[in-house]
């Protein structure tokens, strides 16, 4: 069985970076790659009540915006190359989901982007990037 | 002597000063006068007959309807709830929710926004109310009354969910119109259609009055016990223009933070009565006290016993809104396969609103002695108009509740209005979705129609500001009873589908059937 390495993808140039450099990796392994995107959501938060009479619907539209403009080209992209790709999308956490994903699909590493953002940044409003080196449950490469 | 010139002079600017606004102000509460009068004289018939007494008694037979509705559901669902209040909290923290359903209306939102619609001014406002014309003991009805209202709200949130429209493009609506005409018609039971059409009516009336016109009442209230005396309809157009951006420009930002502030404030309203009555803890045993006592005595009260009951399930009613039949209309939307989850969910938002917020109020009032009491026999003065008990800076309403939190913490009052500013606000983007699917239950949805009400619901913003206190509370009582009037014929008739739906549900989660998810 290939190695599998699981990319966060959310279609920003970051995540990009991430994605070139496991594909480089998939390609130097026979690996293959689990395109993750994840739709960041609470089941805690406040809505009102249009929004929750439409609530169904926008989480339909929502995932067929991600897999046709988000993870659709990426994959288009990569069935030319010799890696093979699966695709997730899920709601919640992103970097709780993104361990969650690794752990079901059985992969061997996360892979994620990372804006440069501030350490003064990261340290108020938190970054996806170091909860995930906290908490995922396989090595995680950090793609500057 | 020249002081004395320069102080004269002053004093005559300052008398010119004021004298200019008010008589600027006198010409506009004329104007507010004109509407408040129109207003009572056009609704007078309607609260009439809603709060028409028992023949011989001064006891209303709305009052006994929902205390009789609530004894029925409360006996009938065996005490459902204290059965299941466990069960409720862990279905509200997601415990039973299937991950798959991540991104969906989860269990806690749809309860979150039910309550963003009760929790607001009847709690801090309707309980000042109720206690200042009941006395204390009007807490004690109010408290008995929220917990057995839970089972209202419990029948009528599981009917929501059961017979709501799941629409092909997605959206999910349903409440009493819905259960009224589907649940009638699957027992072949005839009438339906009719309760729900009198239901939307009622609903329609009821956003205008209690989810609206009562709302910008208080907060204009609130505004000018800040800044001073003001017209009304000033409030009224800007909240107007708000609502007005909201409901019919779409501006999400501002629902958003609101949304997101409400809860805060809550929160904060809590604790802060926690800290007051802990500053007071010698007087928490006194306190309950002069509840038990006011609510068997009426502690000389006017009306006495009775007036303290009917105070407190008015004001309980009018709060938490159980059997009204309001909030199956937020819980519907809830991704559960089991309508019984979301009744069961509902059950906690009387408990929040009226056991816990309401009682906070109420005993904030009463520990901080806001309630005037004669020394010698130790029981409540009459005011001067007689029609409740005197209180110390003989105000009523949101005015008493603010005093009393005053009186503690000086600089509260203002926090409390924002609040009372911010609840109202929240209470009426709420209602304004309630009216609005009652009118397209009424008239068809279409864009046209949807802008007729969303336009009416923002003029009665205006007149809610500008007329008084006492029409406007009477006309919001009536309306919001007058649903629970159809909503609760409905209720009876469709209670052994919830019946059933209960006890499958508890079967099946004693024997292991249904699952925790983590």
């Amino acid at each position: 069985m290939s190695d599998k390495f699981v990319v966060g993808y959310d279609g920003s140039v970051a995540a990009r970076r991430a994605l070139e450099f496991a594909v480089a990796r998939a390609k130097a392994q026979g690996g293959a790659i689990v395109l993750a995107h994840v739709l960041e959501w609470s089941p805690y938060s406040f809505l009102t009540p249009s929004e929750l009479e439409e609530r169904h619907m926008r989480r339909r539209e929502e995932m067929e915006r991600a897999e046709e403009a988000v993870l659709g080209p990426v994959v288009a992209e990569l069935t030319d190359s010799s890696v093979s790709v699966e695709t997730v999308i899920r709601y919640g956490n992103i970097a709780e989901m993104l361990g969650k994903i690794a752990t079901e699909t059985g992969a061997v590493q996360i892979i994620v982007g990372r804006e440069g953002s501030s350490a003064l940044e990261a340290r108020i409003f938190g970054s996806v990037a170091g909860t995930l080196v906290q908490t995922a449950p396989v090595p995680c490469t950090i793609v500057p | 002597m020249n002081k004395n010139i320069f102080s004269a002079a002053l004093a005559a600017a300052g008398l010119a000063l004021v004298g200019a606004p008010a008589f600027a102000q006198q010409q506009a509460i004329s104007l507010d006068d004109k509407v408040n009068q129109i207003f009572a004289d056009s609704t007078g018939w309607f609260v009439g007959l809603i709060f028409s007494n028992f023949p011989g008694t001064s006891f209303p037979w709305i009052v006994m309807w929902l205390v009789v509705g609530a004894t029925v559901f409360t006996l009938y669902f065996g005490f459902v709830q204290f059965r299941a209040v466990g069960h409720a909290i862990s279905l509200v923290k997601g415990d039973y929710s299937d991950p798959d359903d991540a991104g969906e209306v989860s269990h806690f939102q749809a309860l979150a926004t039910a309550l963003s619609g009760t929790v607001g001014l009847g709690n801090i406002a309707g309980v000042a109310v109720a206690v200042s014309i009941g006395g204390p003991g009007a807490t004690f009805w109010m408290i008995l009354a929220g917990l057995m209202g839970m089972a209202s709200k419990f029948t009528e949130c599981t009917l929501g969910v059961k017979y709501r429209n799941e629409y092909p493009d997605g959206r999910v609506s349903g409440g009493p119109m819905y259960y009224l005409s589907k649940g009638f018609a699957e027992r072949g039971l005839p009438g339906g259609k009719i309760l729900a059409v009198l239901f939307s009516i009622f609903c329609i009336l009821g956003a205008l009055g209690g989810g609206n016109m009562f709302q910008a009442n208080q907060a204009h209230q609130q505004i000018t016990g800040v800044v001073g005396q003001y017209p009304g309809w000033i409030t009224g157009l800007v909240f107007a223009g708000l609502v007005f951006a909201v409901i019919v420009g779409g501006i999400k930002s501002i629902a958003r933070v609101t949304e997101k502030v409400v809860p805060f404030m809550g929160i904060l309203y809590v604790g802060t009565a926690l800290v007051i009555i802990a500053m007071n803890y010698h007087l928490i045993g006194w306190a309950f006290g002069q509840i038990f006592a006011g609510a068997f005595t009426g502690l000389g009260v006017a009306g006495g016993m009775v007036g303290a009951l009917i105070q407190g399930f008015k004001r309980a009613a009018f709060s938490n809104e159980a059997g009204v039949g309001s909030a199956a209309i937020a819980h519907s939307a809830v991704k559960t396969k089991e309508p019984i989850t979301e009744g069961l969910v509902s059950l906690l938002e009387p408990f929040i609103d009226t056991v816990v917020i309401c009682t906070m109020t109420a005993l904030v009032i009463i520990i901080t002695q806001q309630l005037v009491t004669d020394p010698q026999t130790g029981l409540y003065l009459l005011n001067e108009a007689g029609n409740g008990v005197k209180t110390v800076g003989g105000t009523s309403g949101v005015g008493l509740t603010s005093a009393a939190f005053g009186s503690a913490i000086g600089w509260f009052p203002y926090v409390l209005a924002l609040a009372v500013v911010l609840f109202a606000f929240s209470t009426m983007i709420t209602w304004s979705y309630y009216g609005l699917k009652a009118w397209t239950y009424l008239f068809g949805e279409g864009d046209t129609k949807e802008l007729v009400f969303k336009v009416i619901f923002c003029v009665f913003v205006v007149i809610g500001a500008a007329a008084q206190l006492g029409p406007v509370i009477d006309f919001s009582d009536a309306a919001i009873f007058a649903m629970a009037v159809v909503n609760i014929i409905g209720l009876y008739f469709l209670m052994p589908i919830v019946k059933r739906e209960l006890d499958s549900y508890m079967s099946r989660l004693r024997s292991g059937e249904i699952k925790k998810f983590i």
